[in-house]
């Protein structure tokens, strides 16, 4: 089964600066939202867990395991501190 | 959209005016400002960043649950975004409600939900020349340890 896709991500506030980008397209292999944060945590160098955050694909939460598809747009949402 | 993120500084009497309604007995407002001192640092100003299509979404979704939760008439709320000065507006809550009792109840499950809920982050920008977003997590720290000369906590 060919699992390669291509997501969209938007970074925000800690990530955003720890990534240098406020969005990509990225080709990943990865079959949920959180073996993706734990391939970009890797590969740039995120200091927040998994745990850490929240994330939302197409615009709603949405559970860390929740599987991932081609075209979705997936944002890691740091811990708020908004108010 | 009675939750709406702004990038212009918030006017209250605009924030307010919609509220005009001979059901309501009393209207009370929650204002949250941009304060010079936090954890022992001084602030010297404030940014505030939002995703702002969920922040608007979850921040509707607040609004439903304090009318569904308290017998209010109305609840709206409003947050900034940008670069802050001390003493700007950051937040606006406003309820209003036959009796003042469930008002007081549902401003404050506003004001706490958006706090723990509304994907909004704040960076501060400190009289030393540090800066950080602030983050609320066991052992993150954002910034340097060691704090600015200027403090004097007492608390």
């Amino acid at each position: 089964m060919n699992t390669a896709k291509t997501i969209e991500l938007a970074y925000y506030a800690l990530l955003r600066e720890q990534r240098g980008l406020s969005s990509e397209k990225r080709a990943t292999s990865a079959m949920t939202a959180r073996e993706l944060y734990l391939e970009l945590k890797e590969e740039f160098g995120f200091n927040l867990q998994m745990e850490d955050l929240k994330v939302a694909i197409n615009g709603d939460f949405a559970d860390n395991d929740m599987p991932i598809h081609d075209g979705d747009t997936v944002v890691f949402i740091p811990p708020v501190t908004g108010g | 959209m009675m939750f709406k993120i702004f990038v212009n500084p918030l006017e209250k009497m605009d924030l307010q005016s919609p509220f005009s309604n001979s059901e309501a007995g009393g209207f009370v407002s929650f204002e949250g400002w941009v304060r010079s001192e936090n954890e022992g640092r001084h602030v010297m100003a404030l940014e505030y960043e939002a995703y702002a299509e969920l922040a608007e979404k979850e921040g509707e979704r607040i609004l439903i649950e304090a009318r569904d939760k308290f017998d209010i008439i109305e609840a709206r709320c409003g947050h900034r975004v940008g670069r802050l000065q001390l003493g700007d507006m950051a937040v606006w809550v406003g309820v209003s409600a036959a009796h003042r009792n469930e008002a007081f109840q549902a401003c404050r499950y506003v004001i706490d939900e958006v706090k723990r809920r509304v994907p909004i982050w704040k960076k501060e920008y400190y009289k030393n020349g540090d800066s950080g977003w602030l983050c609320p997590v066991e052992g993150y720290a954002h910034s340097p340890p060691e704090r600015d000369g200027g403090s004097t906590s007492t608390a």
